[in-house]
C-alpha cells in the first residue's frame, strides 16, 4: 500500500492531523510524519504519491484512498501556490521527516557546513557578505558585518544565539523552520561558530512553541557528533514578547529580567555574560547553510536593489489561502494579499493588512504597489519587520486596531525606559477619549495659579490628536528599543489612512 | 514547607547546576511541578543561586508564564492577537467566558504562530485551531 505522509507541524496538529494520521493507520496504512508544505488552509494536508488531499478530516479517509475526494488538489509540488514560490531555506518544507539524519543528508545537508570547514574562517564570513543576506529578524542588519565583529573580538569564550522569540502575530516562519527542518537551523548555527570561533550555542525558543522546542532538542541529540566541538543547547522563554529584542533576550538567558540594554556597547562585543555574541533570528541562520553549499553570488542573485535573496513571507489573518510564501524581495504586497493569498476568507473586501507584526504599519489597499523591499517600505513609514502580513477585512475597526496597539505595547513593555512604559499607558487613555469623545478636562495643577500659561479649557478633539501625535513622536525617538519605538507605526497609520474609525470630527482635523 | 518540597526543589535546582544562566530553566521546573513559584521556592533558589530573594522575585514576577500562586481552575489561554482578532477572536470571548462559568480560567496570550487558522488556544501544550462559538465552549466543557 501506498504510503501516506501528514505533517506534524504544530498547526497540523492543531487542525486534527494525529487524527487524521491515526485513521489512516487504522485502515492498514503506512503514515509518514513530515514537514508542512505551508499551504496552511489545506491542512491537515494528505499527500499520497505526491498527490494532495485537504483539509482532511478522519471521515475523509475511504474516498481519499480510493481517489474520489472531493478534497483533492492534485501534484502537490505543481499546485500554483507552490510553483510560483522560490524556495531556498524551505527547500525542504512538506518532503522530509524532521528529525531524519538520513532526509537531511539525503536532500544536501551538511553539505554548507563541510564546505564552510573546507574554505576557512574568513572565506566563510566573506561568503556570507557576498550574499547581500540581512538580519531576518526586522532590523536588517547586514548579517556578514555582524559576523565580521565577532570574529574579530578576542575573547575566551564567544556565542551564538538564536532568536527563535517569534512573538509578532501573523509569524511562523521561525516556527515552521524549528519544527519542520531543524538540522537545516543547527548546520546554520554550527557554520556560525565556525566562522567566528563560539564554541557554544543557544536557542532562545518562545515558550509558546512547546512542538518546536521538542523538535529541537531531538535535533540537537541526534546531531551532536556531527557539529562537535560546537555544543548547542535550548532555552525556553517565558512568555514576554520583549524578549524577542536581542539584549532583553541576552538579559533572559543569563536569568535576569528580560529588560532592554542600553546599546553601546553592541552584543557582538559585549552579549551574552559579556563576552561576544552573534544574535541572529532563526530565518538568518537558516538561509546560511544554502549561502554555503550555493555560493553566496547564489544566493545575491535573488532579490532586489539592497534587498538580496529570498524571504518567507506569512500571509496570515482574514485570508483565503494563507501561508508560508517564500519569494525573492521585489513581489508586490497586492500580489501577495489578493493574487497569491486569493483576498479575505470571508470574501469581503480587504480594509487593510499590518505588515511586519504588532510593530508594524497598517497599510491601505491603495499602497499594494509597494515592492517587498526594506527600503521602499520604510519609505512609506513602514516595515517589513519578520515578514508577516495580516489582512483584516471591511469589517474591521481600525481605531480599535490603534488602541490595541498601544494596549499591548504596555502590557509587553519591560519598563526599562519611559516613552514606552507610561506612553503606552497614556496613549491608550488617549485613544479611549478620542473614541468616547470626552475630550480631557484641565486637572488641578494645570488651574494653579502659577500655571498662568497653561490653556484652561477643555481640550478639543483636535487637541486630543494632537497630542497623540506628540506621544507617537516621543515614543517613535525616545525608546530604547523598537517595542516603545515602533508602537506609534500601528497607531498613526491607522489613524492616517482611516480618520472616518476615529470619528468624523477627527477627520476634519486630520486634513 | 514540608520535606517533599524541599527535596524536589533542591533536586531540580542541582538538575540545572551545570547550565550558564540557570535560573529560568529552575523557574520553568518548579512552576511545572508546583503550579506557582511560590515565597518558599524564591528563597530556596534565592540561596543556591546566590542571588537575593528580591532577584528572583523580580524575575518571577516579570514573566508572565511564571505565576505567584496555583491557579485554582484549569487555564485555557486564548489568543487575541491581530491575525486572530482579523478572524473574529475578539466576538468569542464573551460566549467563552458565559460557557466557562467560572470553572475554567481564560487568560489571554498573543500568539502561538498559527495565524492562518484562527481563532487559537492552548490548553496545557495542545493547541486548539480554527475555533468557533461552539468548539471552543465544547473544549470548556472538556476541560471542567
Amino acid at each position: 500500500m501506498a504510503t501516506i505522509r501528514i505533517s506534524d507541524d504544530a498547526l497540523a496538529i492543531a487542525c486534527g492531523a494525529d487524527d487524521v494520521a491515526a485513521a489512516f493507520e487504522k485502515a492498514g496504512h503506512t503514515v509518514e510524519r513530515v514537514s508542512s508544505w505551508g499551504m496552511q488552509w489545506l491542512e491537515p494536508l494528505v499527500e499520497i504519491d505526491g498527490k494532495g488531499f485537504g483539509p482532511a478530516s478522519p471521515e475523509d479517509v475511504a474516498a481519499i484512498i480510493d481517489g474520489s475526494s472531493p478534497l483533492a488538489i492534485g501534484t502537490i509540488a505543481e499546485h500554483p501556490w507552490i510553483a510560483s514560490q522560490q524556495r531556498l531555506t524551505f527547500a525542504r518544507a512538506g518532503k522530509t521527516r524532521p528529525t531524519s539524519l538520513e532526509d537531511y543528508e539525503a536532500t544536501g545537508g551538511w553539505k554548507g557546513l563541510k564546505r564552510a570547514k573546507e574554505i576557512g574562517a574568513d572565506a566563510t564570513i566573506q561568503e556570507v557578505m557576498d550574499s547581500g543576506l540581512r538580519g531576518r529578524g526586522g532590523a536588517g542588519f547586514p548579517t556578514g558585518i555582524k559576523w565580521k565583529t565577532v570574529a574579530g573580538a578576542k575573547a575566551d569564550q564567544k556565542y551564538i544565539v538564536c532568536n527563535a522569540d517569534e512573538g509578532d502575530s501573523a509569524t511562523f516562519a521561525d516556527r515552521m523552520v524549528m519544527e519542520g527542518d531543524p538540522f537545516m537551523l543547527i548546520e546554520g548555527m554550527a557554520i556560525a561558530g565556525f566562522a567566528t570561533g563560539a564554541t557554544r550555542g543557544y536557542i532562545y525558543c518562545r515558550s509558546e512553541y512547546p512542538h518546536a522546542i521538542a523538535k529541537l532538542e531531538a535535533a540537537i541529540r541526534l546531531s551532536a557528533h556531527i557539529v562537535a566541538p560546537f555544543v548547542l543547547e535550548v532555552r525556553e522563554g517565558a512568555g514576554a514578547y520583549v524578549c524577542g529584542e536581542e539584549t532583553s533576550l541576552l538579559n533572559s538567558l543569563e536569568g535576569k529580567r528580560g529588560e532592554v540594554r542600553a546599546k553601546p556597547p553592541i552584543p557582538a562585543l559585549v552579549g551574552l555574560f559579556g563576552r561576544p555574541t552573534i544574535v541572529n533570528n532563526v530565518l538568518s541562520l537558516a538561509a546560511v547553510p544554502y549561502i554555503l553549499s550555493e555560493g553566496g553570488k547564489a544566493y545575491a542573485d535573488y532579490g532586489m536593489g539592497r534587498s538580496r535573496g529570498t524571504m518567507p513571507v506569512q500571509i496570515a489573518g482574514n485570508v483565503k489561502q494563507g501561508g508560508l510564501y517564500e519569494t525573492a524581495f521585489g513581489i508586490t504586497l497586492g500580489e501577495l494579499v489578493n493574487e497569491i493569498g486569493g483576498g479575505t476568507a470571508s470574501g469581503r473586501p480587504v480594509k487593510g493588512v499590518q505588515v511586519g507584526g504588532p510593530l508594524g504599519a497598517y497599510l491601505h489597499p491603495e499602497q499594494f504597489d509597494i515592492p517587498f523591499d526594506y527600503e521602499a517600505f520604510s519609505a512609506v513609514d513602514a516595515l517589513i519587520g519578520h515578514g508577516g502580513i495580516t489582512v483584516f477585512d471591511d469589517t474591521a475597526d481600525m481605531a480599535g486596531m490603534a488602541r490595541f496597539a498601544m494596549e499591548f505595547c504596555a502590557v509587553e513593555s519591560c519598563g526599562k525606559c519611559t516613552p514606552c512604559r507610561i506612553g503606552s499607558t497614556r496613549g491608550k487613555e488617549l485613544i479611549d477619549r478620542i473614541l468616547d469623545r470626552v475630550p480631557r478636562n484641565r486637572d488641578d495643577v494645570e488651574t494653579l495659579p502659577q500655571m498662568h500659561n497653561a490653556p484652561t479649557g477643555q481640550r478639543s478633539l483636535e487637541d486630543e490628536i494632537t497630542l497623540l501625535e506628540d506621544l507617537c513622536e516621543t515614543m517613535k525617538f525616545g525608546s530604547l528599543c523598537a517595542l516603545g519605538g515602533f508602537t506609534p507605526y500601528p497607531v498613526m497609520s491607522a489613524l492616517k489612512h482611516w480618520p472616518e474609525d476615529f470619528g468624523a470630527r477627527v477627520t476634519e482635523a486630520a486634513e | 514547607m514540608n520535606d517533599v518540597k524541599a527535596k524536589r526543589l533542591d533536586e531540580i535546582i542541582a538538575s540545572h547546576s551545570r547550565r550558564e544562566g540557570p535560573l529560568l530553566p529552575i523557574l520553568h521546573d518548579v512552576q511545572a511541578e508546583f503550579g506557582c513559584v511560590d515565597d518558599d521556592a524564591k528563597r530556596t533558589i534565592a540561596k543556591a543561586l546566590n542571588l537575593s530573594r528580591a532577584e528572583v522575585h523580580g524575575v518571577v514576577s516579570f514573566y508572565h508564564d511564571f505565576k505567584a500562586e496555583k491557579a485554582h481552575q484549569p487555564v485555557l489561554k486564548l489568543c487575541r492577537a491581530e491575525a486572530c482578532k482579523a478572524r473574529g477572536v475578539e466576538a468569542l470571548v464573551a460566549g467563552a467566558e458565559a460557557a466557562a462559568k467560572g470553572r475554567v480560567e481564560i487568560e489571554t496570550i498573543y500568539c502561538l504562530g498559527l495565524c492562518t487558522v484562527g481563532p487559537n488556544a492552548m490548553v496545557g501544550k495542545q493547541v486548539h485551531a480554527r475555533l468557533d462559538g461552539p468548539k471552543l465552549a465544547a473544549l470548556i466543557e472538556e476541560m471542567v
